[in-house]
């Protein structure tokens, strides 16, 4: 095969790879805003702070040491132990789980009739308020994650993909990261687990029922609060796993909270309310801005990954606003 | 007993209708206004200028404009900071182009080319709303800033890729380039800002005004009642363009005097006008006045009190601003929908009739 | 033929006969006619090939079931549903299909069921915006406030004012309607309508959820509309003794499909009709 066909194959699997970031972030969006109909900006930052979180509790960092160093002089920075990381993810999970709780007694319990688009502002502000907290806790440094992912190139996909050059002499098979085998599997477990948990768990139907009707899932006792909180803290769970790959390969780093904004796009693909739709549009959107940059290189100039999954979605916008997967909005008066 | 309404009346309904009608008020706005125009530039410092005074007056008409677009016309954008860019690169590439021309028809030009821009990223608004609104307004922010940081044309192909305004004067004073005085700076800004308050006063007072909030409120009875919604929203979208691009024609001509589209006017520029327009008060031309001078005053005083005062490193100030601004945009959200201009109104309330709350 | 062409069109043609009424009323030609109109979303069949006429001058009741697609009438009238089927005459001419806000600035102004006036404005705003068509100053006239726009403003408001006295909502004018209480949105709904001096007046159930008194001077509003500008009047109410005391013609609709029409003294006795609301409750 030609070496130009080999190589967009290549970027599209790469391309592959950036797209279930994507996914993650988007489902998270998904589950937060099916169960409440808020549209929650900072799904992407939550990831940030997750990975932040457990950096820290890893390195056994002592919260606010900049802080306090600061205020007093001190010069503190550890407590002089690590957390292994089994000990430290479920801590994680709990710090997300506390975090959904408060998200829910302090700001959307007095938001609850508001407008989505104030809805969607407020959460703007708890994107940057999550994101100052995060720094000032434990410092805005990049930093290393390692939960004992493996890192480089799987040399295993590499050769068994070399077949695929047909003879081609400067083909060696496709690159690919390990870790984002890895984060594939993941993603799928992630994904089955919630559905598992949505069709066969009490708490999941009731999440479902919440979903379909509000007023009828209040009327037949369904605790909205209760379940607000269980979807931030799913969502929050969700940004963990999402912080936790993009930390392992990119380092814990502001740009992560920045792939929140690429799920906008990728929820108008896939739709607001449709999981099946988070991961596809994630995915084609990773694939999309990939393939396009790798074609458009050469006559517009790169960084088109920049605003093509934008762009694609404002297109796609104009001739289905309910997205691939989501169901037709009808007004009325 | 000063601030009365009583015996005020109104005998005709341009006179109801006026922007202040309570005497006390107009009164202190022209004594405001004579204060802007007669003694701040004599008081004037450089640190004053460049830390609060010029940047509070830019932003505001940035915060003006884009109060039209989401207070008043309801539709949402995060492409603010590219809108500012594209009055900053127009301005740019005009006075290259034009070196003849007057430099206060430069940066109006900047803004009709601008609300241009806008108008055509405005158009998707006819079939999409809400937050889905706000991803094609990022398309315009990632694409417009991509455009100009790749395409050689916009910035003349200069080597380090940034813009820079050459030196403009008005009636013989230097008012672009660093060596503008501050006062010149200052008197330009004023100037604009008073001009573009009163255009976006006198828009919202009547029947553009009304269709804009009509389409806010409403936008489906709006239409069956006779609204044009295409006309409102391109409007909107026109207008508020339109002021924005002034804000960063003046952002660049005169305040930054270089810059480079990205990191100039990024997604955080976008960010910054909507919380000015949020804390300040959503649909208030007083609240784009307030917000934008919360926002330009508090990282200052957090500056002057936290680094250097108590000694803090710079950043760690700077992350706990980001944090008090994004627990301040819940906070209002919360408590004051409207903002910092609603809290004032209700302050006026209680005060007009004191001593007799009842 | 334009838009602004065909209003100029004499409405003579459609006046040739009329009725008077009871109270003495002299009621016009056909100004409106809905011909064979079928309107469906999806499976649902909202409107079964319905026809009827509106007179000018007259009262025109719709009434019938919850579900029976009064609203959706309307809804058609205006110009926010598109039916599948059948044609609208509006004073001689055939409309084609066209958007709502051309629909009202043909002379036909409306309320809602569900009220739809703009919250955050306040009620003279409100009011004001109904009276949108007759202001015709330019963009820039009003950006800087000169010559046209100012004079218009006053001009307006003074009719508005008018009909401020005439509702009987002075008091208040300039309170933002999200603070008013039920009743009075109604009728801060119905003095928008009239700011267009429409010649086609939709009222959507104007006296759902009111109690008595409040209904007693909807009433009287909704007459005196018809007494002193002759605005003809297209009603749907579900309180059939309003229906009785106010409407000169009643449509009866069912599933969608139109069951009765005539006075409303005609329609009481019409035994479909009966059957219709035996059984049915309506409120
Ligand atoms: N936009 C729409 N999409 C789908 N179905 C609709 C729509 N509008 C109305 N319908 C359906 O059309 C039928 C008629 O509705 P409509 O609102 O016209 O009834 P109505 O006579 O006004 O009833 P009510 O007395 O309850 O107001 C109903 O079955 C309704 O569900
Ligand atoms: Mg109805």
């Amino acid at each position: 095969m030609s070496d130009t066909v080999l190589f967009a194959f290549e970027a599209a699997i790469n391309g592959l790879t950036v797209g279930i970031m994507y996914s993650l972030v988007a489902l998270g969006f998904v589950l937060i805003f099916k169960a409440s109909g808020i549209f929650n900006f900072a799904q992407g930052v939550m990831a940030l702070f997750a990975a932040l979180t457990l950096v820290g509790l890893q390195e056994g960092a002592i919260p606010f040491a900049h802080l306090i160093n600061a205020t007093f002089g001190t010069s503190i920075h550890h407590f002089g132990f690590n957390i292994p990381t089994l000990i430290a993810i479920p801590l994680t999970i709990a710090v997300m789980v506390g975090f959904a709780w408060l998200v829910e007694r302090i700001v959307l319990k007095h938001l609850v009739n508001q407008e989505p688009i104030i809805l969607f502002m407020a959460t703007i502000g708890l994107a940057y308020f999550l994101e100052g907290l995060g720094d000032i806790m434990w410092g805005a440094e990049v930093k290393r994650l390692d939960v004992g992912l493996p890192q480089g190139g799987n040399i295993w996909f590499e050769e068994n993909t070399q077949w695929l050059g047909f003879g081609n002499e400067n083909f060696y098979g496709f690159y690919i990261d390990t870790l984002n085998l890895y984060a594939l599997v993941i993603a799928a477990i992630l994904v089955t687990a919630l559905v598992i948990f949505s069709q066969y768990t009490k708490q999941g139907r009731a999440l479902r029922a919440v979903a379909d009707d509000h007023q009828a899932a209040l009327s037949v006792g369904i605790s909205l609060r209760f379940i607000w909180v269980l979807t931030w803290s799913i969502a929050g769970i969700v940004a963990l796993v999402a912080g936790i790959m993009w930390g392992s390969k990119s380092g814990v780093q502001f740009s992560l909270s920045l792939i929140a904004l690429k799920a906008l796009p990728v929820l108008i693909l896939g739709g607001f309310t449709s999981i099946p739709g988070a991961i596809v549009g994630g995915l084609l959107i990773g694939v999309g801005e990939k393939l396009f940059d790798f074609f458009m290189q050469p006559i517009i100039g790169g960084a088109t990954e920049n605003w093509f999954a934008y762009m694609l979605a404002l297109a796609f916008l104009l001739f289905r606003p309910q997205g691939l997967f989501g169901e037709k909005i009808i007004e009325r008066v | 007993m000063l601030y009365r309404e009583a015996g005020d009346f109104k005998s005709t309904y341009p006179s109801d209708n006026q922007t202040f009608p309570i005497r006390f008020d107009r009164y202190a706005y022209w004594a405001l206004i004579g204060f802007a125009f007669l003694v701040v530039p004599f008081l004037l410092t450089d640190y004053w200028a460049n830390s609060i005074v010029i940047p509070l007056l830019i932003y505001v008409i940035a915060a003006l404009g884009l109060n039209i677009l989401i207070g008043y016309c309801g539709q949402l954008s995060l492409g603010t900071g590219a809108f500012m860019a594209v009055g900053a690169y127009a301005t740019f590439k005009l006075t290259t182009a034009f070196p003849w021309m007057p430099i206060y028809i430069v940066f109006i030009l900047a803004g009709l080319v601008t609300a241009a821009v806008g108008v055509l990223f405005g158009l998707p608004s006819l079939k999409i709303k809400g937050f889905y609104l706000a991803v094609a307004t990022l398309a315009a922010q990632f694409f417009l800033i991509w455009l100009f940081t790749r395409v050689g044309w916009f910035f003349n192909d200069s080597a380090t890729g940034m813009i820079s305004m050459p030196e403009r004067t008005v009636f013989g004073v230097l008012v672009t380039g660093p060596a503008a005085s501050a006062m010149a700076v200052y008197m330009t800004c004023l100037v604009f800002v008073v001009g573009m308050a009163w255009l976006a006063r006198n828009l919202t007072r009547g029947t553009v005004g009304r269709t804009w909030m009509s389409i806010r409120d409403m936008d489906i009875a709006a239409e069956i009642i006779g609204v044009n919604p295409l006309i409102a929203k391109l409007t909107a979208f026109a207008v508020s363009s339109f002021f924005v691009g002034v804000a960063g024609a003046l952002l660049f001509g005169v305040y930054l005097g270089a810059a480079e589209a990205g990191e100039a006017f990024g997604i955080n520029k976008s960010f910054l006008v909507l919380f000015m327009v949020i804390i300040g008060g959503l649909g208030s031309i007083l609240g784009s006045f307030l917000g934008a001078a919360f926002l330009i005053v508090l990282p200052v005083l957090l500056k002057v009190f936290l680094v250097d005062a108590l000694g803090w490193p710079a950043d760690l100030a700077r992350h706990l601003e980001v944090m008090i601004i994004g627990a301040l945009i819940v906070l209002v959200l919360i408590v004051e929908p409207h903002g910092m201009a609603a809290l004032w109104r209700t302050a006026k309330e209680k005060l007009r009739l004191w001593p007799f709350p009842h | 033929m334009t838009v602004e062409q065909r209003e100029q069109v004499p409405m003579l043609d459609t006046q040739t006969e009329g009725y008077v009424t009871a109270d003495g009323r002299q009621i016009g030609g056909v100004v409106m006619e809905l011909k064979n109109i079928t309107l469906r979303f999806g499976g649902v069949v909202a409107i079964k090939d319905i026809s009827f006429d509106i007179r000018h001058g007259e009262i025109r009741a719709i009434i019938g079931p919850n579900g029976a697609g009064k609203s959706s009438m309307l809804n058609v009238i205006s110009g926010f549903y598109n039916p599948q089927e059948g044609e609208l005459i509006y004073k001689g001419y055939k409309r084609p299909q066209m958007r709502p806000y051309k629909v009202s600035r043909m002379g036909i102004a409306r309320t809602f069921q569900n009220i739809a006036l703009f919250e955050g404005m306040s009620v003279l705003d409100n009011i004001m915006t109904g009276r949108m068509h007759h202001m015709k100053a330019g963009f820039l006239s009003q950006a800087f406030w000169w010559g046209a726009a100012a004079r218009e403003e006053a001009e307006n408001r003074e009719a508005v004012e008018k009909i401020i006295d005439f509702l009987e909502i002075q008091a208040i004018r300039k309170t933002p309607v999200s603070r008013l209480p039920y009743g009075l949105k109604k009728r801060v709904e119905l003095a928008r309508a009239l700011a267009a001096e429409p010649q086609i007046l939709l009222l959507d159930e104007p006296m759902a959820g009111m109690n008595v008194e409040e209904k007693e001077d909807m009433s009287r509003f909704i007459l005196d509309v018809n007494d002193e500008f002759g605005t003809t009047t297209v009603l749907i109410e579900h309180d059939m003794g309003v229906v009785m005391d106010l409407s000169d013609r009643v449509v009866v609709m069912d599933y969608g499909k139109k069951i009765g029409d005539g006075t409303p003294e005609e329609v009481m006795n019409n035994q479909d009709v009966i059957d219709a609301y035996l059984g049915v409750s309506h409120d």
